[in-house]
């Protein structure tokens, strides 16, 4: 619950626009970097997510620097490949971005880099230092958060006829709404949404998913929509499916949505009730040479501060991490459109949401992934 | 060779020397000869071998290698494995002081090394709650005192360490080698009793392999089906129209993978080309519309057609070689079209179809994009399950156990294949 409110309190501070007019110093470039290496490789997910990055953080860091900046998009095998970097003390990466599991998970193997919050990143512009800035979305030492994205459903809006579904507990009603839906190929969040929809209170999901018996219930609610369901793995296949009509509603992340309706018109619409919060980040790998470590280091003090993360907000419909950052997202660069309202933050979104627990599913992923697979091979 | 019998016995005389020029004995000569012929043919061969072992051999032996390797519990733990093989867990349900007082020790050390999660996240795999347990104690160790009950102040730390279970899973892990891997590979795990199989829920690699060899075969014949037709009007047809249809056959071979896969989806799936055509041609009504995506099917399709190529080619160049005049002959000789194809050029074409089979099955089962897209829920192969625990889970040691067993399945299908066909009957042309 207290990320909840944590989030709650950035999407109010976004609704004070008018009050918060932070003037962005002179001192708005990154700091200089003395013996810094003079290439680095960022690491990312590639399509508009990496090209948000590009133009908030890379362009100007290489502008104001002079570095010259790879862009590699690994991220989806970065775990993977990292550790195998490792292994080979050979690590080619400079600063890797990854979602809160996964950073969770390469800290723990040793992979990530510890970085102090009151040292190596930027102080808020009233001097609030980045630890308390960010607050709990910097679930560990080794993850600095860029983006709050949620997982939430979108619905054809001609296929769904003139009641359109209200709550996540109607993807799971197949006689209000016939027709098949997508859901992401996993546990995580399915498993939730189905204990939730079968009358567990929110506040008791993880309890009651941590026996054998809530593990049995989740799997049997969704068994009742078993037949109808579309299991997608990559993010872009809800908006497709979505658009040629094999679906009537679907699973996805918000940005993706953003896209599919704002920027290509097609005829669907978001269902926001109990959208999953995620948080997508940066890390930097274990085993760098010093002049790379302080290179990458100063990279992610720059592309972290408040006003880089609020810009990034202009290209992609993510919530900036840090809570200062939230009064200074403005309009989409190019649609001109006010960015708020498309955030998965906004008030008028998170009424009521479900916060994932890194924790807990960080214990039990590989245990309920074994059993999720077994329930869908059957 | 002269023979003489001498009170029954054979007794041979010693042979004839041979000698070459120079007098020396012509079975050394030859074997000087030899060897140099020898040691010229590995020299050749010597770049190509270097680079095989290094760059093939020795990562995927060492891979294979983590399916029983333990060794990291005891690099981590060292004192605790030491304790922990004494303690018995039918005699007591919890270890006692020693054992505690041993992983207070290691896990200072790997606490002060960052190493305490990275224990954690491996017993984890064996023992839900594992990878909390040892971040949380890794948190909580300075709290420890050197004065008062290890046992005591490591519970108060965290009630993970009062579980029986706890204990059980580092004790079970304590040795320097372990089968816990390739039990959970074939759904089987140890217990107090002994090994037994996986609670029914979570019962899956089984089913997998299974699937994924019949799944394999199944592509295999259909490949067999499409592609030997083409393949005869290919060898058949004149020079000019037969280089054109090669030309079809590779064209899909030179596009992305992941566009021929997309394009499947389009064509297959409830919205797409083929149930458009036969709903507007009346064959079906609106409401029947087919579902061949996102399953079997659609594993099916999709893999049979990536693979085809494969089938095509070496089944080609066989019937290239071929000679009409066999057909001729038999012919003329009276033998009905279908018995001359059936007697006389199906068992000439056998080679090119265990040539084109091996490959492509052998391809298939190590085959995960395609299924992983198309495939749904019933189309996943084992691969799938592999680069999921390569990928994500970093479960190494399961995933090399699972390509071992399959590793394994496929030598031993290559071994009852040369037993039933012969491998000297397999020809690329």
């Amino acid at each position: 619950m207290k990320l909840k409110s944590i989030l709650l309190s950035t999407a109010a501070a976004s609704l004070m626009l008018g009050s918060a007019t932070v003037m962005v110093s002179a001192a708005d470039g990154p700091e200089a970097c003395e013996g810094c290496a003079n290439e680095m490789t960022i690491v990312s997910w590639g399509g508009a997510y990496s090209a948000s990055q590009k133009a908030a953080y890379d362009d100007p860091y290489a502008a104001a620097t002079g570095v010259k900046i790879i862009n590699d998009e690994s991220s989806a095998e970065a775990v993977a490949k990292l550790r195998a970097m490792n292994e080979a003390k050979n690590v080619t990466w400079d600063v890797v971005d990854v979602v809160a599991s996964d950073a969770l998970r390469l800290c723990d193997e040793g992979l990530a880099e510890p970085i102090d919050g009151k040292t190596e990143l930027a102080a808020a512009p009233d001097g609030t230092d980045a630890d308390a800035d960010f607050g709990v979305l910097r679930v560990n030492e080794c993850f600095v958060p860029q983006i709050v994205y949620s997982t939430t459903f979108g619905y054809r809006t001609d296929k769904v006829g003139a009641t359109p579904p209200t709550t996540v507990c109607d993807v799971f009603d197949l006689a209000k709404y016939p027709g098949k839906r997508a859901l992401q190929k996993r546990p995580i969040d399915n498993m939730e949404w189905a204990l939730y929809c079968d009358g567990v209170d929110k506040a008791e999901i993880y309890k009651v998913l941590g026996t054998d018996e809530g593990v049995a219930r989740a799997f049997a609610k969704l068994d009742t929509i078993k037949s109808e369901v579309v299991w997608w793995t990559a993010g872009a296949e809800t908006p497709q499916l979505l658009a040629d009509g094999e679906v009537v509603m679907g699973s996805t992340f918000n940005g993706r949505l953003f896209s599919a309706i704002v920027e290509q018109k097609q005829p669907i619409a978001m269902l926001w009730d109990m959208q999953s919060f995620d948080l997508d980040g940066w890390i930097i790998p274990t085993g760098l040479p010093p002049e790379r470590l302080a290179r990458a280091k100063n990279y992610l003090k720059f592309a972290t501060d408040t006003q880089r993360l609020a810009d990034q907000a202009k290209y992609i419909s993510y919530g900036p991490a840090r809570k200062s950052s939230a009064p200074l997202v403005g309009k989409h660069a190019t649609l001109g459109i006010e960015m708020a309202p498309h955030m998965p933050t906004d008030p008028a979104n998170a009424g009521n949401i479900h916060t994932y627990d890194y924790g807990w599913w960080a214990d039990n992923r590989d245990d309920l992934d074994a059993k999720f697979q077994a329930w869908l091979a059957k | 060779m002269a023979e003489t019998v001498i009170d029954g016995k054979v007794s041979l005389s010693a042979p004839e020397i041979l000698t070459t020029a120079d007098g020396q004995p012509l079975k050394k000569a030859l074997e000087i000869a030899l060897r140099r012929e020898k040691i010229r043919a590995v020299l050749l061969i010597a770049p190509l071998l270097a680079f095989v072992i290094f760059s093939f051999i020795i990562p995927i032996g060492y891979m294979l290698f983590r399916s029983v390797d333990n060794s990291i519990v005891g690099r981590i733990l060292p004192n605790t494995v030491i304790e922990v093989v004494k303690w018995d867990p039918d005699v007591s349900p919890l270890p006692e002081e020693p054992v505690f007082k041993a992983m207070v020790s290691d896990l200072r050390v790997a606490v002060a090394d960052k190493t305490h999660t990275r224990i954690g996240s491996l017993l984890n795999y064996a023992n839900p709650g594992m990878s909390s347990l040892f971040r949380k104690s890794g948190r909580e160790i300075r709290k420890i005192t050197d004065d008062g009950s290890y046992k005591e102040q490591l519970i108060a730390s965290d009630e993970g360490w009062a579980d029986p279970e706890t204990w059980r899973t580092i004790r079970r892990m304590a040795p320097r080698y372990t089968d816990s891997y390739f039990l959970n590979a074939v759904d089987r795990e140890r217990r107090a009793e002994g090994i037994t199989l996986k609670p029914e829920n979570e019962q899956i690699y089984i089913t997998l392999f299974v699937r994924t060899i019949v799944l394999s075969a199944a592509i295999t014949l259909s490949c067999i089906l499409l592609g030997y037709p083409i393949a005869y009007l290919l060898a058949n047809l004149p020079a000019r129209s037969s280089n054109l249809l090669i030309i079809l056959v590779l064209l899909p071979f030179w596009t992305s993978l992941l566009v021929r896969t997309s394009a499947w989806k389009a064509i297959l799936q409830q919205e797409g080309v083929i149930n458009d055509l036969l709903v507007f041609s009346g064959l079906i009504d609106e409401a029947g519309r087919l579902v061949m995506i996102n399953n079997v099917t659609g594993t099916i399709i999709a893999m049979t057609h990536i693979l085809l190529p494969f089938m095509i080619l070496p089944l080609y160049s066989v019937m290239k070689t071929i000679s009409p005049s066999f057909v001729r002959a038999a012919k003329s000789m009276g033998a009905s079209d279908w018995t001359t194809f059936w007697k006389i050029y199906f068992p000439n074409t056998i080679p090119g179809i265990g040539a084109g089979s091996i490959l492509v099955f052998i391809l298939a089962i190590g085959y995960y994009i395609t299924p992983e897209l198309v495939g749904g829920t019933q189309g996943v192969f084992i691969s799938n399950r592999i680069a999921y625990h390569i990928s994500y889970s970093l479960n190494w040691g399961l995933a090399a156990a699972l390509g071992a067993i399959l590793l394994a399945l496929v030598l031993a299908l290559y071994w009852a294949y040369d037993k039933v066909v012969g491998i000297d009957n397999v020809k690329l042309g």
